[in-house]
């Protein structure tokens, strides 16, 4: 069985929790004593509804205003697939959320009321799910009952959002019409629209075709921790533990380790007490080289023709995550791979209007929640691809070093 | 052995301990001292076994904690000392009845032993000066805890605040610290009880015996069926009988519940949890019973 990571987004009004909560309740996900408290709760509010939003709403203060504050991890299976919704919040002033969200998603689903068509919030989340390289994107044209099932008004919707489309980087999409509270083209086809001939939304959640999304061409693989057990029965074990960035690592394969440039074989690659004949993303392994190279966390294997180039000049798209604005001259921590050092922001090109995509190169500084371009340099070279390659090696998060907080994620351009 | 995969695709099962072994290296890599929760209970030994993959063949690199309730069940402290043993790992034990007798904690006859964990475990924290401490909670257990991060920041008071934490993003975790506060790292934060227990099945994990169905005298308190034992006697009426049960969540005896159940391999326990209709925890914990954010309370306390 495999595993579907998938954010979602679109404000409560679009029908985003009775969604969710279909898609729970006909998997089976959710459980008597979970139900009998969200109806509960209900009651005790005076709904004259159970309102499956209290499922997803797990704070109290979440619960107390009626509104979804952070991102929410929810479970559930079909007998061919397992899945992890990021549930996450719409408001533009979450967008942050819908980045936390978006960064591990394989795919993205975006709900618009059909009674409204697209709006601005729809586009915004369509620009953050190409923006974060969510690879599969899901417009799920919701609330068809209320527009009589019309396939008009879904096709005009369809071609907007196609159009709109086309500026961005969606290499899959797919548009569905549904009504969550009916349960229309959810789990089950609908009856009231026989003019659509696409699959349900849990039909393509469950056979869209992810394995391919990886990067198995570049081999990349940021050492984590060096194991050395320096005991009786394993005195020279000598091994580098880390998860797979990209590529397909073998035994034999020739090797150099960044950034010193040092070159080597991969003598073995070992899972706890198995020895792998090949190890790929996203595989947690340790890897054991043929020469005593020095090697230490932070380090990158990557193969000798096929190396990222160590660079302290990054280009990268930032979201900016806290309400101090990041200013040009200012100085963070930065974390990329297992590297950390310290980065000062050069410049700030440009910010981007996520709702027109409009390029704002007057404005010199990101505020909350915004995305720019911005250029840094770093105390360290990091090994970095572009983002748009290799989602793990071109992506990166800044630090403030007073507070501790985690500030801005970042999406390499490219090293110069 | 040897192992290819001609698709390179990885079983779920596959991904979810290649995460999980991803955090517990850069926690040992990253932290000055670490130490990992341990109960002895499914879900923590799960952990000590992810562990184990992520360092083999060197030993463990931090001590397990393990909050001693003196209400646990005879056989997870057995479990739990052979998992040590095996493993050669340094293990410390905080006692909630020391707690007690030296004030750290106070028992007023009404608090549970559940809550007098949450200030021994702080105080063991502090004491050690641990600035990292590994939990089995899962997000699938609960709703507050489906909006909890893999690293989740405490204060210097061990305090969870909800409302401020740090974005999470891709598998680059932020673990930066003021002095005196410590981080709750949760490994297996995306792993639901179906595949914990997929997992002690697969690898063929040493779990305590209780389990599994066994008979055992028990009487119904709240809808749920406890265990009777000089700590927690039968009271008005409630009366004691043998029953064939087995419990889905181990911790204090006096709180933890078990089901009526007849599973008594793995297997078993997989094709009956697969069909469960209540959550182990709603079935069996009375310490979630509170209120409706009992758990979200808790955690803000220090809770794990």
């Amino acid at each position: 069985m495999d595993l579907l990571r998938f954010a979602t987004a679109g404000s409560v009004d679009d029908g985003k929790s009775t969604l969710i909560g279909r898609l729970l309740l006909d998997s089976k996900a959710i459980f008597e004593d979970q139900l009998e408290a969200v109806e509960a709760t209900s009651l005790s509010k005076g709904f004259d509804y159970t309102d499956l939003a209290l499922l997803t709403d797990g704070l109290r203060s979440e619960r107390e205003q009626g509104i979804t504050i952070d991102v929410a991890y929810r479970y559930f299976a079909t007998p061919n697939r397992k899945f992890i919704i990021a549930d996450t919040p719409g408001h533009v002033q979450y967008t942050r959320n819908m980045v936390t969200g978006a960064s591990t998603a394989d795919l993205g689903l975006v709900l618009v009321d059909a009674r409204q068509g697209l709006t601005e919030q729809s586009r915004r989340h369509a620009v953050i799910l190409s923006l974060l390289r969510v690879p599969h994107l899901v417009l799920a044209v919701n609330k068809m009952d209320l527009v009589d099932f019309s396939e008009e008004i879904y096709n005009k919707i369809h071609a907007e959002f196609t159009q709109f489309a086309t500026k961005l980087n969606i290499p899959d999409l797919q548009v569905i019409p549904i009504s969550a509270l009916q349960g229309d083209n959810v789990v089950t086809r609908s009856e009231n629209m026989d003019w659509y001939s696409g699959p349900t939304l849990m039909h393509h959640l469950e056979h869209v075709h992810v394995a391919s999304d990886r990067d198995l061409i570049d081999a990349r693989f940021p050492v984590q921790y060096v194991v050395r057990p320096k005991s009786d029965e394993h005195h020279d074990y000598r091994g580098y533990g880390g998860q797979v960035a990209g590529g397909v690592l073998k035994p034999g394969d020739e090797v150099v380790v960044l950034p010193s440039g040092m070159t080597s074989k991969i003598a073995g690659i070992d899972l706890f007490d198995r020895e792998l004949t090949e190890a790929y993303p996203p595989m947690s392994v340790t890897v054991r080289l043929e020469d005593d190279v020095d090697v230490s966390r932070g380090d990158m294997i990557a193969r000798i023709r096929n190396a990222p180039k160590p660079s302290q000049d990054i280009d990268a798209m930032i979201c900016w995550m806290t309400t101090a604005p990041l200013k040009p001259r200012q100085k963070l921590a930065i974390k990329h791979t297992t590297r950390t050092g310290r980065a000062l922001v050069k410049d700030i090109q440009y910010r981007l209007d996520i709702n027109t995509l409009h390029r704002d190169l007057e404005s010199n500084e990101l505020g909350v929640n915004e995305i720019g371009r911005v250029q840094l340099r770093t105390t360290i070279p990091l090994l970095c691809d572009p983002y748009s390659q290799n989602r793990a090696t071109g992506s990166f998060i800044l630090i403030d070093e007073a507070t501790g907080a985690t500030v801005g994620a970042g999406m390499v351009n490219s090293g110069n | 052995m040897t192992d290819t995969h001609a698709d390179y695709r990885l079983s779920q099962l596959d991904q979810l301990e290649a995460e999980s072994i991803h955090i517990f290296r850069e926690v040992a890599a990253e932290f000055e001292k670490p130490v990992l929760m341990f109960s002895g209970g499914k879900d923590s030994i799960v952990m000590l076994r992810l562990a184990e993959k992520a360092f083999y063949p060197a030993k463990i690199p931090f001590p397990v904690l393990q909050v001693d309730t003196g209400y646990d069940f005879p056989e997870v402290l057995a479990t739990r000392d052979s998992w040590v043993d095996r493993l050669g790992v340094r293990m410390i034990v905080a006692s909630v009845e020391e707690a007690i007798a030296t004030g750290v904690v106070v028992d007023d006859g009404k608090t549970s032993r559940n809550r007098l964990q949450i200030g021994t475990l702080l105080h063991a924290v502090e004491e050690n000066g641990f600035t990292a401490a590994f939990g089995g909670g899962r997000r699938d257990e609960e709703k507050a805890r489906a909006k909890e991060r893999i690293y989740s920041h405490r204060d210097e008071f061990g305090q969870w605040d909800p409302k401020n934490q740090r974005p999470e993003l891709w598998n680059l975790y932020n673990g930066r610290l003021h002095q005196g506060e410590h981080m709750r790292i949760f490994p297996i934060s995306n792993w639901t009880e179906l595949d914990v227990w997929d997992y002690i099945g697969r690898e063929g994990i040493e779990i305590p015996n209780i389990y599994f169905s066994h008979q055992r005298r028990v009487f119904e308190r709240d809808g749920m069926l406890l265990t009777e034992s000089e700590h927690n006697p039968c009271k008005n009426g409630e009366i004691a009988s043998e029953r064939t049960v087995r419990f889905r969540t181990v911790g204090d005896l006096t709180m933890t519940g078990c089901v009526e159940s007849t599973a008594s391999t793995v297997e078993e326990i997989i094709e009956e949890v697969a069909v469960a209709r209540v959550t182990e925890r709603g079935a069996t914990r009375g310490d979630d019973r509170f209120s409706e954010a009992a758990m979200e309370d808790r955690k803000k306390e220090g809770y794990f």
